[in-house]
């Protein structure tokens, strides 16, 4: 092999680049180009659009069904309906520390969680265990037909109660 | 008799039919036997010679390849057991139920599923206290151990997704706290608790995502790896021998 058949050594100036460059670096873009869009196509596609979970809203019934002073507890949408002498509010029923649900002893009059010991008084504020913060009061308001209603997602920051 | 039994095998082996699936033949040479491993899928993973000393039971306890055995249980049961299952709610209890009490044998897959996968874990953990202790992770075997670790993940992350399957109070509540332990990742990890559960608690979609990560996914990503770490072995000089004048250089 003569000199002159070698390939031409690649050109020193940056602006320069030889055609080989410039399709490794086409090539490369591209295909960081096509990563990132799967990887943005793969997020929407593994999150739902559409959940079809049970509704935020609970009608929590008519106020005459809770006896006066009373903390229930409705495990399947877990909240607490608690009636005191003035009126009713709605507590998170799900442990502040890793969600488990928790429940109410009438005896002890506090709410305890059986994953890991939380116990919490019936206005939600932690006594002790490793719950970090207290359980959350929830939106509560009276509908048209009289009934109680709670929101889960929404939980308020002033404690105010729902006169009946 | 005997001498016919022999002749019958060799006759098997030297059918043109066997030598086209088994190529090495027959014979006692080193090369035969070499060959034998080099030309089969499964066995060319492995070196074509082993030191005496490092088959002996004090040298590994066996630990990698009892890891290897609990999981190819798992894997047998697993798709026994995926023949009865649902993964629905609230079938997929009922489908858990019918295995231990109406399927026959049923309770015995169940079982053996469940204390495999135990001992799968324990194993796991074994193995890599034995390696550990023998210094065997050092070079040239760094990366096998960093392969290891990754099948430790894998390992964990299987036993996690399988323990919702059953879709009892145990199963419910555990991954409802494993999927908050997610969440408390910092800055994503309410989003990742979401696409893990496909939603925002435990529910049908969460189940199926545990599914199809336990049945599908997450073995492909186990066997994968596995392959990578036996080949490993071969790569770097076979199962540490403790000495290391034997070692191969790692320049």
């Amino acid at each position: 092999m003569t000199e002159d058949t070698k390939p031409k050594p690649a050109p020193d100036s940056p602006e320069e680049m030889s055609r080989r460059q410039f399709f490794v670096k086409i090539g490369l873009t591209s295909v960081a180009i096509a990563a990132a869009g799967t990887a943005a196509f793969s997020y929407e596609y593994l999150s739902p659009n559409v959940l079809y979970e049970p509704s935020p809203i609970i009608d929590a019934g008519k106020p005459d069904h809770y006896p006066p002073d009373s903390v229930t507890l409705d495990p399947q949408t877990a909240i607490y309906v608690v009636r005191t002498g003035e009126g009713f509010f709605a507590l998170s029923a799900i442990c502040t520390h890793l969600g488990c649900l928790t429940a109410y002893n009438s005896d002890l009059g506090i709410i305890a969680c059986p994953c890991h010991g939380s116990k919490f008084n019936r206005d939600g504020v932690k006594i002790e265990g490793p719950a970090p913060r207290p359980l959350p009061w929830l939106r509560m308001w009276m509908s048209d037909e009289g009934n109680l209603m709670v929101d889960r997602s929404q939980a308020i920051a002033i404690k105010q109660l729902v006169r009946v | 008799m005997a001498n016919t039994l022999d002749q019958l095998v060799d006759q098997v082996r030297e059918n043109r039919i066997w030598r086209s699936i088994f190529r090495s033949g027959t014979g006692e040479s080193n090369l035969h036997k070499s060959l034998v491993v080099q030309q089969n899928v499964f066995l060319h993973l492995f070196s074509i010679k082993a030191r005496k000393h490092t088959l002996e039971f004090t040298a590994t306890w066996y630990l990698g390849a009892m890891t290897f055995g609990t999981f190819m249980i798992l894997v047998i049961t697993g798709m026994l057991l995926m023949l009865y299952y649902h993964p629905s709610v609230p079938q997929a209890y009922a489908d858990m139920k019918d295995l231990q009490y109406v399927v026959s044998s049923g309770v015995f897959l169940r079982n053996l599923h469940r204390w495999s996968a135990h001992a799968m874990v324990f194993l796991v953990f074994a193995h890599m206290f034995k390696v550990f202790y023998r210094g065997a992770y050092r070079t040239p075997r760094e990366f096998n151990w960093v392969i290891g670790v990754i099948l430790l993940l894998v390992t964990l992350l299987l036993s996690y997704t399988g323990y919702l399957l059953p879709w009892d109070q145990l199963a419910y509540w555990a991954v409802t706290v494993g999927s908050n332990i997610a969440s408390a990742v910092p800055l994503m990890g309410v989003k990742i608790r979401f696409l893990m559960l496909g939603g925002t608690a435990v529910n049908a979609n969460a189940l199926l995502r545990f599914y199809v990560l336990h049945c599908v996914m997450l073995p492909l990503f186990t066997i994968l790896f596995i392959a990578i770490h036996f080949w490993r072995i071969r790569k770097d000089g076979g199962i540490y021998a403790g000495d290391q004048s034997s070692e191969v250089s790692s320049q």
